[in-house]
């Protein structure tokens, strides 16, 4: 399995939903410190609904990638649904396996969302789990 | 001046590169791709010797030190201080009590600047560091800053990525009371002029620390040569263990200094408000030391003098010279740092329109190690006016093709992702 796969060029190439909102209800943005991706994420709401979203940014193919296959994958979702993404979902919409480095580029996205959305800021699946 | 290290090194026909390589277990293994390891300057790869040193300690004579009366013990203990004065031989030390073991060049700095610093630095006082120091020398010289209201101060880089001396009288003053400078930079192996800087420092009654991380594992560095007050270094960028790193200090500077972390071993007596502690190096050496992996050091220095530091440098300096021509010929490639004569066994670099990531990732495909990232050394990277780049680095064990291998690597990362937006 190859992390250059086409479908992953191809977000990357052409990303869906990229660009900016005028007035949108939430915008966040956030970089990865560890290689200075950045993600910009603008969502519309209504009742509850994500009606509209863009992404623009900066970074590697991962990154960006992973942020236009989110956006595809959220949009007309209601908000509180996408709080239940989890780190699994980002790896199954890129179709590959992501070593603990590469993880956060493709995580940047959810990370932003979930920030932007509810306040939360840490990597999503490094949450402080409890020692068995 | 300076005396560059090139300077009487013997001629390569000597270095059979073959030979040195399968003194490396690592280097040998049998995978779907090999390991091109061109990342020595984060961690160099360690020779068998190192290991079966270490393995040695502990199936035979694994025991604490210093106080066992019984023969393990006593072996450990000759075993750890013989490193010591190994250690100390190889950087051209007086004493052996001039070398402290620590974990590592982090450690090493930070034991200078919360000892001597918070004891001799105050407010008006100016620390001068460089625009290209790795952020373990600029941390803790920024904290010693918001303990003591000391101001740090930094030395610019050209654009070719060697120190901006002209002007240096303005920054270098009597307000000066320390240069805290890398030897080579971790990033674009420049290698500066220190010892002219500590003369200069010493001129103005400043003191001199020296980050020799990317140094002391190339070339020769004798510290009365250099006359440096402090020489900080990393065992696992010179063929020796992770956890062990050596701390060099002038014997009145470590003498009049307090003591750094309390506890076992670095005492004298102890009563029940106060104690009195125990002379050097075993003052900064609280509790149970990395005894296996400083005997795992000495094995890496007596390694680095069979093979001879010389040639080593004088090898590196061929796969830079052969790395450099070979990837200038790259279109869209941005090669930072000085022309191989001033510097060693570093290349740092970025391709036009691909993430260094993604390069890295590429590379990786093809079995070649290079690091990615800002190397820990972010004011660098703002001066170059980059997010991040790509750096290969080389130590004795590479080889010409490797540099082939590389290249191919960049290549094939910009068929994949060239015509990729932007």
């Amino acid at each position: 399995m190859n992390i250059y796969e086409e479908d992953i060029l191809d977000h990357y190439e052409s990303p869906s939903n990229y660009g900016t909102l005028e007035n949108p209800d939430i915008s966040y943005e956030e970089d990865n410190p560890l290689c200075g991706d950045q993600i910009r994420m603008d969502l519309k709401v209504e009742d509850g609904v994500i009606t509209d979203l863009r992404f623009c940014g900066h970074g590697c193919t991962i990154s960006q990638a992973a942020a236009s296959m989110l956006t595809e994958e959220i949009k007309g979702q209601r908000l509180d649904e996408v709080k239940r993404l989890s780190k699994d979902d980002i790896l199954e919409m890129l179709g590959i396996p992501l070593g603990p480095v590469r993880l956060k580029c493709g995580l940047l996205a959810l990370k932003v969302l979930k920030a932007g959305a509810y306040g939360l800021k840490g990597w999503p699946g490094e949450e402080d789990e409890e020692t068995k | 001046m300076y005396a560059h290290p090139m300077n009487n090194a013997p001629t390569l026909n000597e270095f059979d590169v073959e030979a040195i390589r399968n003194d490396f277990s690592i280097l040998k293994q049998e995978n779907d791709l090999p390991l091109i390891y061109l990342d020595s300057a984060a961690t160099s790869q360690t020779p068998d010797c190192v290991i079966e040193a270490m393995d040695g300690y502990y199936r035979t004579y694994n025991s604490n030190i210093h106080r066992g009366i019984y023969r393990i013990s006593e072996e450990a203990t000759a075993k750890y201080e013989e490193a010591r004065q190994r250690i100390g031989r190889l950087i051209n030390a007086r004493r052996s009590s001039q070398i402290v073991f620590t974990r590592n060049t982090t450690e090493s700095i930070n034991l200078v600047a919360y000892s001597w610093g918070s004891a001799n630095l105050r407010e008006g006082d100016e620390i001068l560091v460089t625009v290209m120091e790795h952020h373990s020398n600029l941390l803790p010289w920024q904290l010693l800053s918001q303990r003591t209201g000391a101001k740090v101060r930094f030395i610019e880089i050209t654009d070719e990525g060697v120190l901006q001396l002209d002007g240096l009288e303005r920054l270098l003053t009597d307000r000066t009371k320390l240069i805290a400078m890398t030897h080579v930079s971790n990033v674009l192996g420049t290698i500066n002029p220190v010892q002219q800087l500590a003369a200069a420092a010493h001129a103005v009654g400043a003191k001199v620390l020296i980050d020799g991380a990317q140094s002391v594992p190339h070339f020769d560095v004798d510290v009365q040569g250099l006359d440096c007050d402090f020489l900080a270094f990393s065992g696992h960028k010179m063929c020796g263990p992770t956890g062990i790193g050596v701390l060099y200090g002038k014997s009145d500077l470590l003498e009049e200094m307090p003591p750094f972390l309390g506890g076992g071993s670095m005492i004298r007596s102890v009563q029940r408000e106060s104690s009195t502690y125990a002379d050097v190096p075993a003052k900064f050496e609280a509790g149970t030391p990395a005894i296996a992996e400083a005997i795992g050091l000495a094995a890496a220095v007596d390694y680095l003098n069979k093979v001879g530091l010389e040639a080593i440098f004088v090898h590196e300096h061929e796969l830079l010279e052969y790395a450099h021509q070979k990837l200038s010929e790259i279109e869209g490639i941005t090669i930072y740092g000085p022309k191989p004569r001033q510097k060693t066994g570093a290349i740092t670099f970025n391709l036009e329109g691909i993430h260094p990531h993604d390069i890295a990732g590429i590379l990786d495909t093809v079995g070649v190690a290079v690091r990615a990232g800002h190397h820990c050394a972010q004011p660098l990277m703002q001066k170059f006016g980059v997010i991040a780049t790509v750096r290969a680095s080389f130590y004795l064990y590479n080889k010409l093709e490797e540099i082939d291998s590389l290249s191919e690597g960049l290549l094939k990362a910009q068929r994949i992702l060239t015509r990729r937006r932007r």
